[in-house]
């Protein structure tokens, strides 16, 4: 543990304490995972217990291992080593899905028809269009359903993209960098979109950003992942609804970036 | 109605230039610059269907071509496609066959004709065997070429949302694929008609091919003339119907949007 993480912890003592307190059941533990692609370790010993409906953001430089971490999350890729423990038992308690940064949409299928996608074994007939559309409707999309991605704009595709992710109901959703490609303005909006809809539907959130700005104003915990290790772990415990650049984020931000610099002196 | 007014201008504007030459030809005929004994004026090529078109036999040819044409689409078509697609979604299939298939595909299919004309005679067979061999080619390529470039993405956010393999082929592969497919549908129909005139020309008792070759040994020009039309008119009606068939289903494609 760093001499950076030390402090941090020490000086958010009390504001940590405070939100253990409300912490509720474990959605999913790492415990040791190390993952290697070839002789290249990616991932070294990592631990991470992330309380169910905690929205954690994952933040690093390019390369340090934060989208791997995601993809191990999502079952798309294995750990060479240790384990990841999920706390559900039952496939529907399990459900993890994943964002991307693109919205990997299919092109041919009509909005509606894209949002579907995301009842693949879980509904049938009828109902399947009902609850699509009533997410449609949730992302602010519901007069879209006839069109065809192509005439979206982009942050209205990965809204769609939200859409499916969600309609199947997962207890945890995996973002990996999903407004990454937004212009500035849609990106709050986006943000907001996507707090909005996780303080309804409770779902555990997993955010990995390289925008340290955006990690403050969503999450409940930021985790700085650095050289393939967790360097910071840090509960940002500001009230909600948050304001944009409001100086309590600024003073964690400051702690996150503070982090990140040492590092790349050191 | 604009709208509908417009894209019937559009589509006549293409009509503009044949129109044209065959005024021209036949201005230049009347006049005679051009000898009929070299081409014939249109009006004689007019005369000359009407003939035909009254006795039956430019319909009797037209419809044995177009059965064989279409036979032998079918046939190397579907063997085409369906080893496009076993090769573009198995590795092990396509060690097996590729290569063989790329040599194969480097011989003129029509240098074939000498040994087919051997093997199955002057019969429907010859003419089915290679117009089939003819289009087996662009079909497969491009089938395959399709499958390979699926957005590899796609195929992963399916099988994250727990689609099985036919869901993943039919949702994601096939659509995917679908746009390059119709490209060798296109360039299949070219070669199909291409082969079956050939094919006729040389070896038949009937079909267009067939008439011409009658025609020139009995000097009838005009009838010439008039088959190498039927072959163009033919050949644009394949085209027209590849294409609406390609507008109806690829409507997501940008390209077919707003068109």
């Amino acid at each position: 543990m760093t001499a950076a993480t030390i402090t941090a912890r020490q000086s958010f003592a009390e504001t940590t304490a405070r939100a253990t307190v409300t912490a509720r059941r474990i959605a999913f533990s790492f415990r040791n995972v190390t993952k290697r692609f070839g002789d290249k370790t990616v991932l070294q010993g990592i631990d991470l217990d992330v309380h169910d409906g905690q929205f954690v953001a994952v933040i690093g430089k390019s390369g340090c291992g934060k989208s791997t971490l995601l993809r191990l999350l999502a079952g798309l890729d294995k750990p060479t080593a240790g384990e990841l423990v999920h706390a559900g038992e039952t496939k529907d308690q399990k459900r993890t899905r994943i964002m991307f940064q693109e919205p990997r949409l299919l092109p041919w299928a009509r909005v509606g028809a894209n949002v579907d996608v995301g009842l693949t074994g879980i509904a049938r007939g009828s109902e399947v269009r009902q609850k699509s559309l009533d997410i449609l409707a949730e992302v602010g999309l519901a007069d879209r359903s006839e069109e065809w991605p192509s005439v979206l704009s982009g942050g209205q595709r990965q809204r769609v993209a939200l859409a499916r992710a969600l309609v199947g109901h997962p207890r945890i959703l995996a973002l990996d960098e999903p407004l990454g490609a937004l212009d500035a303005l849609t990106r709050i909006e986006m943000q907001q979109l996507l707090e909005r809809i996780w303080l309804t539907k409770k779902f555990t959130a997993v955010l990995v950003t390289h925008d340290v700005a955006e990690a403050v104003a969503l999450a409940d915990r930021v985790v700085v992942i650095d050289s393939g290790r967790i360097a910071l772990d840090l509960a940002i415990p500001v009230e909600r609804p948050r304001r944009h650049a409001s100086p309590e984020l600024a003073f964690f931000e400051r702690q996150i970036l503070d982090q990140l610099y040492t590092q790349r002196t050191s | 109605m604009s709208r509908a007014l417009q894209s019937i201008g559009r589509s006549a504007v293409g009509w503009l230039l044949p129109a044209l030459l065959f005024v021209g030809w036949e201005i230049a005929s009347r006049a005679g610059v051009i000898s009929a004994n070299v081409l014939p004026a249109p009006s004689a090529v007019g005369a000359a269907f009407w003939k035909l078109l009254l006795s039956g036999e430019l319909l009797e040819n037209i419809r044995i071509s177009t059965l064989r044409a279409l036979s032998g689409f079918v046939v190397g078509g579907a063997i085409g496609f369906g080893l496009g697609l076993a090769n573009g979604l198995s590795a092990l299939s396509r060690g097996l066959t590729d290569t063989t298939i790329q040599m194969i595909r480097n011989i003129p299919h029509l240098a074939l004709i000498p040994l087919v004309i051997l093997w199955f005679g002057i019969d429907e067979e010859a003419k089915l065997f290679l117009v089939a061999l003819g289009v087996f080619f662009p079909i497969y390529i491009n089938t395959l070429l399709g499958i390979q470039g699926v957005d590899p993405q796609l195929v992963e956010m399916g099988r994250i949302y727990g689609m099985s393999r036919s869901q993943l082929f039919m949702r994601v592969i096939l659509p995917g694929a679908l746009p390059s497919i119709f490209v060798g549908l296109r360039y299949a129909l070219g070669i199909m008609w291409l082969t079956l005139i050939v094919a006729e020309t040389i070896s038949a008792s009937s079909g267009l091919g067939y008439m011409a070759m009658q025609a020139r040994e009995f000097l009838l020009i005009d009838v010439v003339v008039l088959s190498i039309l039927i072959y163009a008119l033919l050949g644009k009606l394949a085209d027209v119907l590849a294409r609406s068939l390609e507008r109806l289903s690829l409507q997501w494609h940008p390209a077919f949007q707003n068109v």
